[in-house]
């Protein structure tokens, strides 16, 4: 019996392990990329001989590199308090209210959700030039807040509806206010769903990459995944493949928290609004 | 209760009532969803009308003053050409396989997230890095790989093949960097469906003499069709816009192009926003088709039903 | 502490539908009160009024003597107990107790003393720093309870507070409640479905039905003179037996045999012009074994036992009687609620009788039985009112 469950577990072991490596390969290599020096670069080890810094003072010393993270968090960062904003006020109402036309916002943000970006390229690049805002950062903030709207929309969503309302009722047979049992009861039970929606919407703004290479055009604007990419071609012959490897993870990190962190909540965001709760 | 014979004197005060509570409930909800609503038709809706107007001009951006109206004139050279159908394929192609893999590896992943007992904090988190990841970030580290001289897998190969640039070995590459990154999202989606499955229903089919295929193919999948449904949907439309890892890995070259990277080629290579409009709303049509085969043969699945109710 | 009085309360809802209609009820200062009636039928609606959750919209409420329709429910100042607890998932037990006082701005000493005062009466001291999350259903109802009594208000509402319990805990929470109010003597309003619950724990019971007060009174009277069908269904476990029957000259005719009324009903049938086709109800216990009986009058039939439940005090017997069961809208809604219309009963009519455990009835065998024609209630089919209650 004992026997048995201990290959039972084994086996177990075997295949989490498999699954962490899987997931943590591709990442591992690039960040052993990053510590290699020029000269080991192509050693094809797994783990840097001599560990260097060099790659990482690169980047930083350029401001081709260090704007972009700027303009990265700082797009990232408005871009989802104004999502989150929106989608807490419309959700809100999604879960809570009877109106007509709850069915026409549903379909339109689940549309939205749908959407090629591509297909919004070519117009929002002429659009944001008549009116003056391509390569600027609300030129990006404005398409990620709009597409991480329905992600926000539908996990609010979920999230206000499980929430007991008949807590409210009880606040104020309690004797709160409405503002008291708004703030006392409803937003400490919102808070966890409302911080997990802006995890995700921040995740998927920070991702970006067709906007990013489409809608900007100098560093003024730039986010790092671009910046990344324009990395590769500024040199013909020598590859710059450890800062691409450095900058790849710096922006690596911020996610990495997010997922140590808030493992738990994300994974909630992430199925509530796919399955029926 | 609600059907009561009444005095019809009350029901005129009743109608009088409707108005004033409703209203209020439903000028709050507009009020609340109009600043959403307002932004997602100003940005999406504004430009694919646009788009739609853009793409029935000849415009080409070096010479903005010889716009002209030309109607389906572009349509007509994109439907025509090559290049397009090419790109259609790659792309039908890269989707079809990359979300049937992902649905089998996906499925594979939840089960083992849902009945592992020990690790299971160290599985999911490790899972939620691959999804977490910047797509480019991964590419390169996909590109790096299969680089003669520079990567380990490329070591694997025998030496002077370079994969990435030939067309079936970059194509199965591209699939295998789009996998690894989805797959997680897929299994987390498919994770949830498990969840719905009942422990006691599965004990009452081993009961009734299941083998473990009978219980997952006969039980298990059907109770979890609603999730499996809304995954494949959702990761269907997602691939069929892939362009990050191409870009990244080949650059569409090779003969790997899909749609999305013609459409950004036509707008910033070729700079022709005309050609660039209609391959967008091509694009669009297509998506469109794909959802709508989707809710229509599956119905009641579709992801905007479960709020209904 | 206050008494509660409605006047004409009425509600209607947006889309017209009368949730509660004209309801005049008169509670004493201390008194406990239920509201019972299948789902639907108003009772929680009047509590949330009295709580000032919904609004009224017609009538009067005054509590404590003062009107309180317009004043939102912090100033009314009474307590409520919900079915589902309605306990904030985000704060430990003694916060939750404490959420009342510290939102009436009382201070920091006064609030802890008076949640470990009530802690101690309702036993859950040990608790009190955890979160609602880690406690079993009956610590929460006990958690929501305290939440109540540490305001010390002019009155307790209760909606339903025991039917998230399992059966054992209910009876032992019932009685907790019934020996906290009396100790407490706060003026209770207790919103039921459950008829054995309203019997055991109230001064007096409303009977609702369709938004309308069916009865008014003390458990006894409702068990003993029902005023209409729907109440005389309602109360009492197992439900009163009804069965067709036609008058002629003093005499029942039923599916049983001929009964012939007492003088009383006689008299009051014939005052109120009775018609000729009217419902008997016969409650279990107006049936005995003729052969253990010790008075001998009234009528004796005799019927075959489908089954018999032996409980030890006492024996229930089933037995079926011919012609087809009795129909009335009260009945029909009455059996809807209880889920009674699933059961496949089948046609006939099935009768019980509530019998002393020292019977000789025997499943299958032919019994006798004596009707106490002065436990007998007639009622009219086409208004449902009991023809021989005496003021109805």
């Amino acid at each position: 019996m004992a026997a048995a469950g201990k290959t039972h577990a084994t086996r177990w072991g075997v295949v989490n392990v498999v699954v962490v490596l899987y997931a943590l390969f591709p990442v591992w290599w690039i960040a052993a990329l990053s510590f290699k020096d020029p000269g080991t670069l192509t050693d094809g080890n797994y783990i840097p001989r001599d560990w260097t810094l060099e790659n990482y003072r690169g980047i930083f010393q350029t401001s081709e590199f260090t704007r972009a993270l700027i303009n990265s968090i700082g797009i990232a960062l408005i871009a989802t308090v104004i999502a989150v904003i929106l989608g807490t006020m419309a959700a809100y109402a999604v879960a809570r209210l009877r109106f007509p036309g709850k069915q026409v916002l549903i379909g339109m943000s689940l549309l939205i959700a749908m959407f090629p970006p591509i297909s919004l390229v070519s117009p929002l690049f002429n659009i944001e030039r008549i009116i003056g805002i391509f390569d600027t950062w609300p030129g990006l903030i404005i398409p990620y807040m709009t597409f991480s709207l329905p992600l926000a929309i539908y996990t609010l969503s979920a999230f206000f509806r499980e929430i007991p309302w008949d807590l409210e009722k009880a606040a104020k047979v309690d004797g709160a206010s409405p503002a008291q049992a708004f703030r006392l009861v409803i937003v400490p039970l919102a808070a966890p769903g409302v911080f997990t929606t802006a995890i995700l919407v921040f995740i998927f703004c920070w991702n970006d990459f067709l906007f990013a290479i489409s809608l900007t055009s100098t560093e003024s604007a730039r986010t790092v995944p671009a910046a990344i990419a324009f990395f590769t071609g500024s040199s013909q012959f020598q590859q710059p493949t450890g800062s691409i490897a450095a900058a790849a993870v710096v922006i690596t990190v911020p996610i990495i928290i997010f997922v140590l962190l808030f493992q738990r909540r994300i994974v909630a965001g992430l199925t509530s609004g796919a399955v029926k709760g | 209760m609600s059907t009561m014979a009444e005095p019809t004197k009350d029901k005129a005060r009743a109608g009088k009532a409707l108005s004033a509570g409703a209203r209020q409930e439903r000028r709050l909800g507009w009020l609340l969803c109009a600043p959403a609503v307002l932004v997602m038709v100003a940005v999406t809706a504004y430009p694919i009308g646009y788009a739609v107007y853009l793409s029935l001009q000849r415009y080409d951006l070096r010479f903005p003053a010889r716009a002209e109206f030309v109607g389906l004139n572009n349509y007509g050279a994109v439907l025509t050409s090559p290049f397009w159908w090419d790109a259609f394929w790659v792309t039908l192609f890269v989707t079809a396989v990359s979300v049937a893999v992902e649905l089998v590896l996906g499925m594979g992943l939840a089960m083992v997230m849902h009945r592992t007992l020990f690790l299971r904090g160290t599985v999911r988190t490790a899972v939620l890095i691959p999804y977490g990841i910047v797509t480019v970030v991964a590419a390169f580290s996909w590109q790096y790989a299969w680089t003669p001289e520079l990567g380990y897998l490329a070591e694997l190969l025998p030496s002077g093949e370079a994969p990435l640039t030939e067309q079936w070995p970059a194509l199965w590459l591209i699939i295998l960097a789009e996998v690894w990154k989805t797959t997680p999202f897929m299994a987390l989606l498919l994770l949830a469906g498990l969840a719905l499955v009942p422990e006691e229903t599965l004990k009452a089919a081993m009961v009734d003499g299941a083998t473990p295929w009978q219980r997952f193919t006969k039980v298990m999948v059907p109770l979890m069709k609603p999730a499996i449904l809304v995954a494949l949907l959702f990761r269907t439309l997602d691939a069929f816009r892939i362009f990050d890892n191409i870009y990244v890995l080949t650059a569409g070259a090779h003969g790997t192009g899909s749609l999305s990277i013609l459409g950004y080629d036509n707008l910033f290579t070729a700079l022709n926003l005309g050609i660039g409009s209609a391959i967008s709303v091509l694009i669009f049509i297509c998506v469109g088709i794909i959802a709508f085969t989707f809710v229509k043969l599956f119905g009641a699945a579709a992801p905007g039903a479960e709020v209904k109710r | 502490m206050a008494e509660i009085v409605l006047e004409k309360v009425t509600k209607r809802y947006p889309d017209g539908s009368l949730a509660v209609r004209d309801v005049d009820l008169d509670i004493a200062d201390g008194e406990f009160v239920i509201l019972v009636g299948p789902s639907g039928c108003g009772k929680s609606t009047t509590l949330n009024m009295i709580a000032g959750l919904e609004d009224i919209t017609e009538g009067t409420l005054r509590i404590g003597g003062r009107v309180v329709n317009d004043l939102a429910p912090k100033e009314r100042d009474v307590a409520m107990v919900f079915q589902s607890y309605a306990l904030y998932p985000h704060m430990s037990v003694r916060e939750n107790m404490g959420f009342p006082l510290r939102l009436a701005k009382v201070d920091k000493a006064t609030v802890d003393s008076k949640v470990e005062e009530a802690a101690r009466v309702l036993d859950l001291s040990e608790f009190l720093d955890r979160k609602p999350a880690n406690l079993s259903g009956g610590q929460r109802q006990r958690v929501a309870m305290g939440r109540a009594i540490v305001r010390d208000p002019k009155a307790f509402l209760m909606d339903e507070p025991l039917s998230n319990l399992d059966a054992k805990l209910r009876v032992q929470m019932r009685t907790q409640i019934s020996r906290l109010q009396r100790r407490l003597g706060t003026t209770t309003v207790y919103v039921t479905h459950d008829q054995t619950e309203a019997m055991t724990l109230g001064d007096r019971v409303v009977v609702m039905r369709q938004g309308l007060v069916q009865q008014v009174g003390t458990p006894a009277e409702l068990y003993g003179m029902p005023r209409n069908l729907f109440v005389a269904g309602f109360i009492g476990s197992p439900a009163m037996n009804f069965l067709n029957a036609s008058l002629s000259a003093g005499n029942l005719r039923t599916p049983l045999g001929d009964l012939p009324l007492d003088d009383g009903a006689r008299r009051a049938l014939e005052q109120r012009k009775a018609p000729r086709e009217v419902i008997l109800g016969l409650r279990p216990e107006a049936f005995e074994d003729a052969s253990l009986a010790r008075d001998t009058g009234g009528p004796v039939i005799t019927a075959t036992v489908d089954v018999l439940e032996s409980l030890g005090s006492d024996a229930y017997v089933y037995f079926s009687a011919e012609g087809g069961p009795v129909t009335s809208a009260e009945l029909e809604e009455l059996a809807m609620d209880s889920g009674l219309r699933d059961t496949g009963a089948g046609t006939d009519q099935q009768i019980v009788a509530r019998l002393d455990a020292a019977t000789r009835a025997r499943e299958g065998a032919p019994v006798e039985l004596r009707v106490d024609m002065g436990k007998a209630h007639v009622f009219d089919p086409s208004t449902g009112s009991n023809l021989t209650h005496p003021e109805s």
